[in-house]
């Protein structure tokens, strides 16, 4: 039989906000345990929340950017169940009216464009962390985490295979980094995803029983437990059995899948509006701030890339992938007043190669983009030559020197002057006579021997185009 | 000194009949005195003192205020910084909190001494103090009745002359009802006036701070401290605090006061109902004009508000997990073991009776017939008085069916306590202020007259309370031995 896989997506990603959803308390991560946690995130008796407004604007601001109804009034709920690091015993999170409505993201997959949509995104407070080791047999609880705020972005079942849901989750991901509304940092557990996985014979039209694969951290294993996940169920069903409703834990380190807890045992989290916090209002006044705020949004950009620098589509793709990179790459075209296509290449090439190679990001690069323009520039005028070009480059990466300043230092102004460029090869032609006799009884080849001498000779500076031209009058056969 | 108002006590301080340290170390005796009324769970007596002394040099200096050196003392469920706040519970017998509720910064601000934290029913449940951890308290005009609850050690202290005022919580009847069967006078304000941040949470959406006092003029100079928008509580509302002594003095002419026939049926107690009238015809002769008003939704009261308090108190009683603070079982083997047992073991029968029946009323299958009947029920009952408090000024009425009742009468019988707050409760649900003033001995025991006012009215509801302690008496009857 044939089946095909719905997948839904549950993101959650961190709000990059200073201080914590309901509290004062910093959010910034890795500091020692429970050195974050104020008297409102250990849910000391007689506490109260106080809504962080940044929070509500970042929300906002997704919502407006994926189309969504962004509600007029939303509520906080409390979602109540019993667990260590969770200090209130219960979290904060909203239930019947979240703060964003239904929205949608196109993803593409092979070439082909494809419209997922988003059923809703509600704001909510993280828990803390348990601690297994380091305590003998107890558990340690670190607080800092808790009261972190959270987006869940929850996702239509819309995909159809991994492929997909690696796409759209890149896509948030791309989306939320642009907004400037989470850093995107999947190691420190900033942007983390639940997946929604069934299947159900090609054709049908009801949904299969599914199982929600937990805390999925990063692209790699999303695909990787989907599809071993789909796999599992395939397996099950065509042996007789039948799947059942379940959570499960993806083993990274056994690429398997493994039972959590079953529907039957999992919580009545008897969800009930939150008395201590208002109703959330957004006001026509706030709607207004944040849409002004809007960046250019990712598929924009990418067509404008298209259209005003002339890029296919795979390196718009690429300049587009971060607002960082993009901003990179334009203040380069600006700066530099070079073609577009000599910054596409180099910013696309080298540069992201370079920084590639040397696993930093776009905010850490050695090269600023106006010290790339600066070096473009000299390309552009020939007073460099292009291999030269990449050798000030390697210069420009390992010191603070501008481009001019290396070009200076090191002698490596190109020479254009015909005077000198013709000593050069009167010089190399006197020396090598039998290639010369070679060449002129009819090797091409030898050709190419001449240019190598000459450029050799004078440390690769002669204008090529120069030095072809003058060669080829010089050995006229 | 103990039979003086604030207002006489700050004048004594500012003419140096006494130091503040002297007027909190007699009002320290006092309660050593009278330790067996069990008003108090902890008695700040070195904390105090240092407080009265700082007060001391406030009062050399010109910055003091009215309530610079006077003692009071603070109901347990208010957390202070340095003192234990245990609210009543075995759960947070161990328990001194890191930071100070908004109230007690404001009074500290204020210059006021602290005397201790006041007795109270467990989480504030219950309407006799006697669910306390640390045992019931004695009405001391008559020990063997309860003052009521669950401020019951706050009206009993302040009917004993303990302390000169006190402050009280109020989620369903704990300030006005202990404030009726001890014979003081206690205000409940609107609910969002005063800051709850730090005050320990029973029923978020119903519980609001107030004070609780000999007089009105005295509660009037408590108010003016604890009232006013706090940031640190969403649902503190940012609303000027107009002066609530200023117009203590103001005519009553034409005040029009309604009677909820509700209020006045066969069930309730007929010296109560002749107490209430002889009240109400004081007020005519201060010039208010009176009439029968109804609040049709009244019988709903008492069921809709066990569904939501309960509901509120299950979640908000979830964090005594003996995880971080608090009562912790011996030797738990699981967590699940920890949590039943530092639960089972630390929460009283009331307690548990009521984070049982919020849990049940929360559950799936049974939320929309319990929680949300119940906010239905809430809306009709805010109409109620909104349609009434259009047609006259202020209700009035009687606070509590029955005067004090015996220690040990009711604790087998959760529905007949529940009842002793039928007047009280529907005023928490529609957020209204109202307060409790003495108006009248049955059979040498008090009785309270409410008042209940339009949202923000609590200066008019001390203006009204003022106007009659100038005509009657009833507010300066002291109880037999504590002269």
């Amino acid at each position: 039989m044939e089946w095909e896989t719905v997948i839904g997506l549950e993101i959650h990603a961190q709000m990059a906000t200073k201080s914590k959803i309901f509290s004062a308390a910093s959010t910034a991560y890795g500091a020692e345990p429970n050195t974050q946690a104020c008297a409102v995130d250990l849910g000391l008796p007689g506490v109260l929340p106080v809504l962080n407004q940044d929070a509500v604007r970042m929300a906002v601001k997704f919502g407006m950017a994926i189309d969504a109804e962004v509600a007029d009034h939303s509520v906080f709920a409390r979602k109540n169940y019993f667990y260590p690091d969770l200090p209130k015993g219960y979290q904060i999170s909203q239930m019947e009216l979240p703060i964003v409505g239904i929205g949608h993201l196109d993803i593409e997959v092979d070439g082909e464009t494809k419209r997922i949509g988003v059923t809703r995104a509600h704001l909510e407070e993280d828990a803390g962390k348990s601690l297994h080791e380091d305590f003998h047999g107890l558990t340690g609880i670190d607080l800092n985490r808790a009261g972190t705020p959270l987006l869940e972005i929850v996702s239509e079942p819309d995909m159809r295979n991994a492929k997909e849901a690696v796409a759209y989750m890149r896509k948030i991901h791309e989306l939320v980094r642009y907004l400037e509304i989470c850093d995107g940092n999947m190691q420190e557990g900033s942007f983390r995803c639940d997946a929604n996985v069934s299947v159900r014979p090609k054709g049908q039209e009801e949904y299969g029983t599914r199982a929600e694969l937990k805390n999925i951290n990063s692209f790699k294993f999303v695909e990787k437990a989907i599809n071993i996940e789909v796999e599992r169920q395939i397996d099950l069903i065509e042996g007789g059995g039948s799947v059942v409703q379940e959570t499960r834990l993806y083993d990274a380190d056994k690429n398997e899948t493994r039972s959590m807890r079953s529907k039957e045992e999992a919580n009545d989290y008897r969800y009930f509006p939150d008395p201590d916090l208002l109703p959330v209002e957004i006001t026509d006044e706030l709607r207004a701030q944040v849409k002004a705020d809007l960046p250019e949004l990712p598929a924009v950009k990418k067509q404008r890339f298209i259209d005003q620098y002339g890029q296919d589509t795979e390196a718009a793709t690429i300049l587009t992938s971060s607002r960082q990179l993009a901003d990179y790459y334009e203040t380069v075209v600006k700066q530099s007043g070079c073609e577009a296509k000599l910054c596409t290449n180099w910013v696309s090439g080298n540069f992201l190669g370079a920084l590639n190679k040397a696993s930093l990001e776009i905010a850490d690069s050695p090269i600023s983009a106006e010290r790339l323009a600066g070096l473009l520039k000299r390309i552009a005028d020939n007073t460099i030559s292009g291999k030269i070009a990449k050798q000030v480059f390697d210069a420009l990466w390992e010191s603070d020197l501008s481009a001019d300043e290396v070009i200076d230092q090191q002698g490596l102004k190109q020479i254009t002057d015909s005077g000198a460029i013709e000593a050069i090869i009167d010089k190399i032609i006197a020396d090598n006579p039998g290639q010369v006799e070679q060449y002129l009884s009819g090797k091409d080849k030898v050709f190419g021997f001449f240019v190598g001498q000459v450029m050799k000779a004078s440390q690769g500076k002669a204008n090529p185009g120069e030095v072809n031209k003058m060669l080829q009058s010089k050995l006229k056969r | 000194m103990h039979n003086k108002t604030i207002t006489e006590l700050a004048k004594g301080l500012r003419d140096k009949e006494y130091s503040s340290v002297e007027l909190t170390q007699a009002y320290l005796d006092r309660i050593k005195k009278y330790q067996d009324l069990n008003c108090f769970i902890s008695v700040a007596e070195n904390f105090a003192l240092e407080q009265a002394k700082l007060a001391d040099t406030q009062l050399v200096s010109a910055d003091a205020g009215l309530l610079t050196g006077i003692p009071i003392a603070q109901k347990d469920i208010f957390c202070t910084q340095g003192v234990k706040t245990t609210c009543g519970s075995k759960m947070l017998d161990n328990f001194i909190a890191p930071y100070n509720a908004t109230v007690i910064e404001k009074f500290n601000s204020a210059g006021a001494v602290m005397l201790g934290k006041l007795n109270m029913d467990e989480f504030a449940m219950g309407s006799s103090n006697e669910t306390s951890f640390y045992g019931a308290v004695q009405n001391p005009w008559d020990t063997n009745t309860v003052p009521g609850g669950s401020s019951g050690g706050s009206a009993a202290a302040v009917a004993a002359r303990l302390s000169p005022a006190v402050t009280g919580t109020d989620t369903g009847g704990s300030i006005r009802q202990p404030a009726a069967l001890c014979g003081i006078t206690g205000l409940k304000p609107t609910y969002g006036r005063v800051s709850r941040y730090g005050m320990i949470a029973f029923a978020s959406s119903l519980d609001q701070g107030g004070p609780m006092a000999r007089s009105a003029e005295d509660a009037a100079i408590l108010m003016q401290t604890m009232a006013g928008f706090d940031t640190k509580d969403s649902t503190s509302v940012d609303r000027e605090v107009p002066n609530y002594s200023a117009g203590l003095n103001n005519s009553l002419e034409g005040l029009k006061i309604g009677l909820p026939k509700e209020f006045f049926s066969e069930s309730l107690n007929s010296d109560i109902a002749t107490a209430i009238e002889t009240a109400v015809n004081e007020y005519k002769k201060l010039g208010a004009e009176v009439k029968e008003v109804s609040l049709p939704n009244m019988k709903l009261a008492i069921p809709a508000y066990y569904v939501i308090a309960s509901a509120e108190c299950s979640a908000n009683l979830s964090r005594y997990d003996g995880v971080r603070y608090g009562y912790r079982c011996d030797d738990p083997a699981d967590l699940n073991d920890l949590y039943i047992r530092s639960r089972g073991e630390a929460f009283g029968s009331e307690v548990k009776r009521r984070i049982l029946m919020g849990t049940y009323a929360l559950s799936a299958g049974y939320y929309d017939a319990y929680y949300i009947k119940a906010q239905k029920v809430r809306r009709l009952i805010s109409e109620d008085f909104s349609k009434a408090l259009s047609e006259v000024d202020v209700l009035m009425g009687p606070v509590s069916p029955s005067t004090a009742f015996g220690i040990g009468e009711k604790t087998n019988d959760p529905i007949e306590m529940y009842l002793a707050d039928i007047y009280t409760i529907a005023v928490n649900l529609a957020g209204l202020p109202a307060m409790s003033l003495p108006a009248g001995l049955v059979d040498n025991k008090p009785v309270g007259l409410q008042v209940i006012g339009n949202y923000f009215s609590e200066d008019h509801l001390l203006n009204i309370a003022h106007k009659y302690q100038q005509v009657t008496d009833w507010h300066l009857q002291t109880p037999k031995g504590f002269e």
